[in-house]
């Protein structure tokens, strides 16, 4: 049709070639600001409480368990971490192990039970397990507001004078054990 | 030959065109039309000028919410540190509820009201990764997650 | 025992397209027909071994199995059954097994009906098509495998998010992906192409069914998604330009564009390394979007987010398969023949323009969506970017190419006349001009921008039209020849009419939509009268009904007009008794003319209920429009000439007549 117009584009290439990278070039840069979107340390949550008392608040018990229930006076004295479950909360089946592991390994975990029903989180813990030393029931997730809870599970790890030093969003999984937690509660027991 | 080179001339002209004029475009638009995301906290450290486009984020305070007769509510939205109290009229998304946690878009008024054009409450209280909360406390974009995943 | 065969069948869908996607690319480099020979038959077993896998999962669904996590955290014994199938699809792991099994089902698609496909070239086709799949198995079988068990299994499963319990969402996802993914053929026919060295009308050719069948699914699919967004979400809006949405809407924009300019290539064989690289980058944006929606590195957050490594194994995929690719490009490009020349005012002019325009149109979409990342990234503010952004920059683009539209489609190839184009199209210009006026002057001048929103759908329509009937309308013969006429006309120049009425439709959709609705928000009482746009809307009070796995709310409204009985609408307020999660339905009275869209809220203290009553103008329009657009395309799939598997004609003769 045209060939007879076409001019042979090898002749031309050192001069254009550059227009050929700009895509990948513009590529790149678009790599590099998803890549350091992900590399956004999710650990550095902008939560206001970080190493600040944790909030005062007393929960009444689970009913069947032990009549102490869980307040701010159980808190301090020594590193400890606050969990917040709910029976209904798969990622907390998950993460369930590796707090006995951690309760096993005799560290202190008290628990808030968020929006549950008493008797559904005392099956959950007679079928998983129970790490914990006292468990609050917040029925109505006031206490956890107070926390600046946004989901369960939750995970606070509290030092020797009762401040919240972290707070863990998600399911804990064994490399946090490794990378963050037991560094920390080691740190904050020295 | 010269019928080519004019081509290609045409071209590049009309290419820097468009480019030109959809960069002033995304630029008058990135300076104005986005809204700053701030959380209650942010909002008593640093007050901002009323009348700006904000989201402004955070859980409902507990007991705050008060339903006027028509069709107007306010509430405060807390981040635990300060709260913020807001206003706004219109049906409010399913998942509000005190204790909730939302973003609300609207513009803060002399007084210190925040006047909400939108409410948008967070999907879920039961997240698999830690990243989402994250997002949450970070994002501008709330809204019903689930919804936006499937979209 | 079905879970493990399910990733059993998966482990081997992976063997075999590393398999399929080594051995081909080396025997077409050493001209090894034996192992060339290998991409058909691989193509094909991956697609069953991949079937079974899905399969599996379903089956896992359907029965309920809670030993497996995946089913115990998206499902419940008591939901529907259509709901528990597509349950496997709401989900991060089940709907990414969807996305790989369509891309096995794409990648045979090719090896059974690419039969006009030089072998070599087949072959590089499939390689390419396998070596994606090789990432995403990847992807799903080491961060993502949708069989995991669970121990201890739990009695009953999580539920799933009852706003997606919803036939339109349950349909949203496969058609979605059938767009993102049908684009992974094109990628692969470019790469194949840039691999050859060899791009030229046949090239485009091959490549038009495949795009075509993409960019139809994707157009339903997207229409699909901002459909149930209006009646599930109960906002009254159809698009809300979240990241999710544009995740979606930026392959569409490029698509559009690819679409466009593989005609010229196959027409003119020119604009050949622009078609490539839109090629490529159609389906980066998909990628792109799949790693927005499931990274959790943009602002929208949902059920999909996941543990950092899948967000590294993504990006990874993306930067392997996108930067491969364009490398490869800038390597390869630069050495294509340039082609035929044309002159400005000439169809290739005009679907030049088209492209620039769109692609323009989708970097500011991206840049909208991407920006409030990189402004976080760089340690800025939080900021987001809504709807007044993106009004503020896609739609002035969109103003000249549907001004320009009906124009060029009537220009002929290579050297067009402006002012004969003009002349066919005078009629439709001075009745779009008619009709403005009208407009302007009966409603108030305010609305100005309103009235340019009409004239271009009309002027679309029109404009679309007035050349096919035209043809017809040649004097003599009367009706029956006009007819016979009208239906001699090829079918690829009727899914190009279709197509661009479709458009002008949802153009006059979103118009009225966006700039003549009516709100308004009250409290009502039992027995109280609203007003709403000329119709009186009385609210008959609250009851309460029970569904198969909720308990609701119900409001009734009777609408009169009149005095004359319109229709009563109900909105429910629902409360999933599992998922412990209350949903809103907006009652919706539909006619082609407009929606009411009645949304039931709280009940305040005095007995009063909160209401959000919508008169929404011609909002149909908008998913008709779509529905043309995708009639289109599949009009144009049907064409004879281009029929996938058709044999190659001789030669096209002269192909769509030069209109």
């Amino acid at each position: 049709m045209s060939a007879s117009l076409e001019q042979p584009a090898a002749a031309r290439p050192s001069r254009r070639g550059w227009l050929f990278l700009l895509p990948v070039l513009a590529f790149a840069a678009v790599g590099v600001v998803l890549a350091l979107g992900l590399g956004r340390d999710p650990q550095t949550l902008p939560s206001v409480l970080i190493d600040k008392p944790a909030p005062s608040f007393a929960l009444p018990p689970l009913p069947g368990r032990d009549e102490r229930g869980f307040s701010s006076a159980d808190l301090g004295g020594r590193p400890m971490l606050v969990n917040v479950f709910a029976s209904w909360c798969v990622p907390c089946r998950i993460e369930h192990p590796v707090l006995d592991q951690l309760a096993r390994e005799g560290v202190t975990i008290h628990a808030i039970n968020y929006k549950d029903a008493p008797e559904d989180a005392l099956a959950f813990l007679r079928a998983l397990g129970d790490p914990f030393t006292r468990i609050g029931a917040d029925r109505q997730g006031r206490a956890a507001i107070d926390w600046g809870v946004y989901g369960v599970p939750e995970t606070f790890v509290i030092d020797r004078d009762g401040r919240i030093r972290y707070r863990h969003v998600g399911p804990l999984q064994p490399r946090d054990l490794e990378q963050t937690i037991r560094p920390l509660l080691e740190k904050l027991a020295r | 030959m010269r019928l080519r080179k004019r081509q290609r001339l045409l071209l590049v002209v009309l290419v820097l065109l468009l480019g030109a004029g959809s960069a002033a475009l995304v630029l008058a638009a990135l300076g104005e039309k986005v809204s700053l995301f701030v959380s209650p906290s942010d909002l008593v450290a640093r007050p901002l000028e009323p009348g700006r486009s904000l989201r402004l984020g955070g859980l409902v305070e507990p007991g705050s919410v008060e339903r006027g007769a028509d069709g107007e509510v306010r509430f405060s939205i807390t981040d635990g540190a300060h709260s913020v109290p807001v206003v706004y009229r219109g049906v409010l998304p399913d998942l509000f509820r005190e204790g909730q946690g939302i973003v609300t878009q609207g513009r803060l008024e002399a007084g210190g009201v925040f006047r909400a054009s939108e409410v948008l409450a967070k999907h879920d209280e039961n997240y698999m990764p830690k990243e989402v909360a994250d997002a949450l406390k970070r994002s501008g974009h709330w809204k019903d997650g689930a919804v936006e995943a499937q979209r | 025992m079905i879970a493990e065969l399910g990733h059993f069948a998966l482990v081997l869908a992976f063997a075999v397209a590393i398999v399929q996607g080594t051995l081909p690319l080396l025997g077409a480099a050493r001209r090894d027909a034996a192992l060339v020979a290998v991409a058909p038959p691989a193509a094909l077993v991956q697609l069953l071994l991949i079937s079974i896998a899905f399969g599996a999962l379903v089956h896992l669904y359907v029965v309920s199995d809670f030993s497996v996590a995946n089913v115990a955290a998206n499902s419940h014994q008591s939901k529907p059954l259509v709901y528990r199938i597509s349950g496997v699809w709401g989900n991060h792991e089940g709907s990414l097994l969807l996305w790989v099994w369509i891309l096995a089902l794409f990648g045979s698609a090719v090896a059974a009906f690419g039969g006009n496909l030089p072998v070599l070239f087949k072959s590089r086709v499939l390689a390419i098509q396998a070596l994606i799949g090789v990432g995403f198995l990847a992807f799903m079988l080491f961060t993502s495998n949708p069989f995991e068990r669970l121990d201890p299994a739990p009695l009953e499963g999580r539920g799933l998010n009852p706003i997606l319990q919803d036939p339109g969402l349950a349909m949203h996802p496969p058609m979605l992906y059938l767009g993102y993914v049908g684009f992974s053929t094109t990628f692969s026919f470019a790469i194949a192409g840039l691999l050859e060295g060899r791009i030229d009308p046949s090239w485009a050719r091959w490549l038009r069914p495949w795009t075509l069948a993409a960019w139809t699914a994707l157009t339903l699919g997207i229409a699909l998604g901002s459909w149930w967004a209006y009646y599930e979400l109960g906002w009254g809006g159809f698009w809300f330009w979240d990241p999710v949405e544009n995740a979606s809407f930026m392959p569409w924009l490029a698509g559009t564009a690819l679409l466009h300019s593989a005609i010229v290539v196959e027409k003119r064989d020119t604009l050949k390394s622009w078609t490539i690289l839109l090629a490529i980058l159609t389906f980066a944006l998909s990628l792109l979007g799949t790693f927005l929606v499931r990274s959790g590195v943009l602002t929208s957050v949902h059920a999909f987010a996941s543990d950092p490594a899948r967000g590294v194994f993504i990006l990874a995929l993306l930067v392997v398969a996108v930067g491969g690719a364009l490398a490869l490009y800038a390597w390869r490009a630069p050495s294509l023949q340039g082609g035929g020349m044309f002159a400005p005012v000439s169809r290739e002019g005009a679907l030049l323009l088209n492209n620039l325009l769109l692609a323009s149109a989708t970097a500011t979409v991206l840049l909208g969506t991407l920006y409030p990342l990189a402004l976080d990234v760089v340690g800025g503010p939080k900021i987001s970017v809504g709807p007044p952004y993106f009004n503020a920059t896609f739609v002035p683009l969109m103003i000249p190419l549907f001004l320009a539209l009906p124009i060029g489609a009537v220009l002929a190839w290579k050297r067009g006349e402006l002012g004969g184009a003009l002349q066919r199209l005078w009629l439709a210009a001075a009745a779009t001009l008619g009709v403005s006026i009208v407009l302007l002057l009966v409603s108030d001048l305010a609305r100005g921008l309103a009235i340019l929103g009409y004239g271009l759908g009309l002027w679309l329509i029109l404009g679309s039209l007035a050349d096919p009937l035209g043809r017809a309308a040649l004097p003599g013969g009367g009706l029956a020849r006009f007819w016979r006429r009208l239906c001699g006309l090829p079918r690829a120049s009727w899914a190009m009419v279709v197509a661009h009425v479709g458009l002008g439709v949802l153009v006059i959709g979103v118009t009225a939509t966006s700039t003549g609705q009516s709100e308004r928000i009250l409290a009502m009482k039992p027995g109280e009268v609203a007003e709403l746009a000329g119709y009186s809307v009385r609210f008959e009070g609250v009851r309460e009904v029970r569904g198969p796995n909720w308990i609701a709310q119900r409001g009734t409204f009777a609408v009169s007009r009149d005095g004359a009985f319109v229709a009563e609408i109900a909105s429910d307020k629902r409360f999933f008794v599992v998922e412990q999660r209350p949903t809103t339905e907006a009652g919706i009275h539909t006619t082609l003319w407009r929606d009411l869209y009645f949304v039931l809220g709280e009940p305040a203290p005095d007995g009063a209920w909160t209401v959000r009553l919508y008169h929404n103008p011609l909002v149909v329009w908008i998913w008709g429009g779509a529905v043309l657009m995708a009639l289109g395309g599949l009009l144009s799939l049907s064409d004879r000439r281009f029929r996938v598997g058709a044999p190659r004609p001789a030669r096209v003769p002269a192909a769509v007549p030069a209109e």
